[in-house]
């Protein structure tokens, strides 16, 4: 299990500070993938990189942390403090656009040897990664290449192979498809299922897409200008979605076929930066009363597993 | 008639690869579009990762200089023989929304100091008047500029840089915008504004868009034309709707089969996966080999365009 314990993570700037994670509490079960959806803006990355533990300024973690649910060698659980020590070998993480993530003056290969310097032969590891990114459906030449010569869509599949590679206990996937065409997509994510079934490891996968996430996660976390307002099983949340941001996600794309205009949510996410009160989502919720705008809700569990914030679930139950 | 775009055997060529496993890629592969009309168009162009989208956007922005053949976009000939530089009017007429915004601006510079370069000299504004069509610009996608303000792109999330990149396009009011991908990372309640600000800028600004995505969807809801490329080459062309509807190219049916719905639940089996760059060097028909229907002229001759009763271009031997 691993324990999100009311993490807030908050950015220094020249304004000031600011909270992009708030008060996020969560327990995730070991062996799942966790699908992580919300607005854009709304912290999803600041909680990728807090639960892998790249803490250092602007972002600092000013209250919570995180249980991994494993134990160092001296049999002390590992937290926020030292999880670095077990990055890539228990955690790895495929940052946001990790297209530009890759250094761009160093050659793939290079970069790939460079994480797991000493653990064996160079030579080796090599041979084993041409074989890897063959594997995910890349030319082997491509590890010969500097990252500008890949399309978008390479670079990505790369990222991907090399957070697989070593077979974490846990990975953070920040969009791993988003660069994808969605045939390549589709077998990145089949591939991304069976290694989690055999690796029987956990998955935070963050993504836009409601399909991806209807395909291969077992639970939801849907965010919101910084808050957890929703979290429950993928196939609850999809049948019946508590909260009305989980709704409007669901239901706002269109489909090939339907010619009907579709409005987005109307209005804006608030500012961080403004003064928050109440329910976060009040001013584009449909459904918003006065006391959505007086209290804020709290994330409340519903039925079995399946949690929500909003004052007003009831309506959806 | 307007020409909205134009290329005419459009050839590009990189070289991959460290110097004893040096390989050829053709990024664009006789690329051959057309779409004149006197009303503004969206035109979507799809397809696979690698298949040549930013490269041949990048030549229609003139970033990128063809191996061979030209490109006309607006009536303006932007590759090929006597093509004229011709800075300040091209950037009204065309303006770029890139595929990933982090690498669109500098990490050295805040934000705004781009906005307000584009709008003070693109657009020729004064400072004041400047803030106030930026502020326009923002606001139409959903940020406020006080947030905006003294940031680097390091500072933005993914989605927000994206529509940075959006209001950055829309200032100069360009005939064209080359919007390579610009709402992938944009959450679904967001990303129907950004498109839907689309089709009004079309209705009430006339501008046209060239639309790189791989979201159908999206494609479907806006675009009057679409473009499916694979591996440098165009596979199917037409009426957006038509083409969704009813995809005449193996590929595009693939495409269209491997969109993640959320209603039915895909089966588990995991395609067979190919090695890209040997493809690229196919005489034959690029997707033959994964194509369920290939015979043997597939392997043999790259297909002719076929032109359809509803005006669609397909390559496809097996298209009659
Ligand atoms: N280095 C930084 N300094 C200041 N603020 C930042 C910084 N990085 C991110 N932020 C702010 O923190 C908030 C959360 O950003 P984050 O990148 O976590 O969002 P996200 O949910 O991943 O969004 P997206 O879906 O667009 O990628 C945003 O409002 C963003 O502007
Ligand atoms: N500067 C370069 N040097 C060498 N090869 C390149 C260069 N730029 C692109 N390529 C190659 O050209 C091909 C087409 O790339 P391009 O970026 O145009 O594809 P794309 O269709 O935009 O892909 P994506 O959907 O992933 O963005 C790819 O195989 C890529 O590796
Ligand atoms: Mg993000
Ligand atoms: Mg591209």
């Amino acid at each position: 299990m691993i324990r999100l314990k009311n993490l807030v993570a908050k950015y220094t700037t020249v304004r000031g500070q600011v909270a992009a994670v708030d008060g996020v509490h969560l327990e995730v079960p070991d062996g799942i993938i966790l699908g992580v959806a919300g607005e854009s803006g709304c912290g999803k990355t600041t909680l990728m990189k807090v639960i892998y533990g790249d803490i250092g300024f602007p972002l600092s973690l000013a209250s919570g942390s995180v249980e991994y649910g494993f134990c160092t060698e001296r049999g002390e659980p590992v937290t926020t403090t030292n999880i670095r020590d077990y990055w890539f070998k228990r955690i790895s993480y495929i940052p946001q656009s990790s297209m530009s993530a890759l250094n761009p003056v160093i050659r793939i290969n290079r970069q790939f040897v460079d994480f797991r310097r000493n653990s064996k032969r160079e030579a080796d590891i090599l041979d084993r990664v041409r074989q890897y990114v063959q594997e995910l459906g890349l030319p082997a030449e491509a590890i010969d290449a500097y990252p500008h010569q890949l399309s978008g869509g390479m670079r990505q599949r790369i990222m991907v192979a090399m957070a697989t590679f070593f077979h974490p206990d846990i990975i953070l996937a920040d969009e791993p498809t988003t660069a994808l065409d969605v045939v390549v997509q589709k077998g990145i994510l089949l591939l991304l299922m069976n290694l989690q079934e055999k690796m029987k490891n956990t998955i935070f996968l963050v993504s836009h897409d409601m399909g991806v996430h209807y395909q291969i996660t077992h639970r939801m976390l849907i965010m919101y200008a910084a808050k957890a307002v929703e979290y429950g099983d993928t196939n609850a949340v999809f049948e019946r979605p508590l909260h009305p941001y989980t709704r409007l996600l669901i239901e706002s794309l269109p489909t090939i076929g339907d010619t009907q205009t579709r409005q987005g949510v109307a209005g804006r996410p608030p500012s961080l930066w403004s003064d928050l009160r109440g329910c976060r989502f009040a001013d584009r919720c449909p459904f918003a009363r006065e006391i959505c705008r007086m209290e804020e809700p709290q994330l409340r569990e519903y039925c079995a597993g399946h949690m929500a914030a909003c004052h007003f679930v009831d309506r959806f139950m | 008639m307007r020409t909205v775009l134009k290329t005419e055997k459009l050839h590009k060529v990189y070289t991959l690869g460290s110097l004893f496993r040096r390989i050829k890629i053709n990024a664009l592969d006789d690329v051959n579009l057309e779409v004149v009309s006197d009303q503004p168009v969206i035109v979507s162009l799809v397809g696979e990762s690698g298949s040549g989208k930013t490269t041949l956007a990048k030549v229609v922005l003139r970033l990128v200089e063809p191996s061979a053949g030209s490109a006309m976009v607006c009536d303006h000939l932007v590759a090929g023989k006597g093509t004229k530089p011709t800075k300040r009017e091209f950037l009204t007429t065309v303006q770029p929304i890139f595929q990933n915004p982090f690498e669109a601006f500098s990490s050295y510079r805040t934000v705004d100091s781009y906005l307000e370069r584009t709008a003070i000299y693109v657009n020729q504004l004064s400072r004041r008047e400047a803030i106030d069509a930026i502020s326009q610009a923002l606001a139409s996608v959903g940020l406020k500029y006080a947030d905006v303000k003294g940031k680097y792109p390091n500072q933005f999330s993914g989605g927000e840089l994206q529509r940075v990149s959006v209001a950055r396009a829309l200032l100069p009011h360009p005939k064209i915008i080359i919007a390579d991908e610009p709402v992938s990372m944009i959450d679904a309640s967001l990303r129907m504004n950004v498109i839907n600000l689309f089709l009004a800028l079309k209705r009430d600004f006339g501008t046209s868009f060239l639309y790189i995505t791989h979201d159908l969807a999206t494609a479907y809801y806006i675009s009057d034309y679409i473009a499916v490329m694979y591996r440098g080459c165009i596979v199917e062309f037409g009426q957006a709707r038509a083409v969704l509807s009813e995809p005449q190219h193996p590929y595009t049916k693939l495409l269209l089969d491997s969109i993640p719905s959320t209603r039915w639940k895909w089966e588990r089996k995991i395609a067979e996966s190919d090695i890209e760059t040997k493809e690229y060097r196919f005489t034959g028909c690029k997707f033959h080999n994964r194509c369920p229907l290939a015979q043997d002229i597939c392997r043999q001759k790259r297909p002719q365009v076929v032109r359809l009763s509803d005006g669609r271009d397909v390559y496809c031997h097996l298209v009659q």
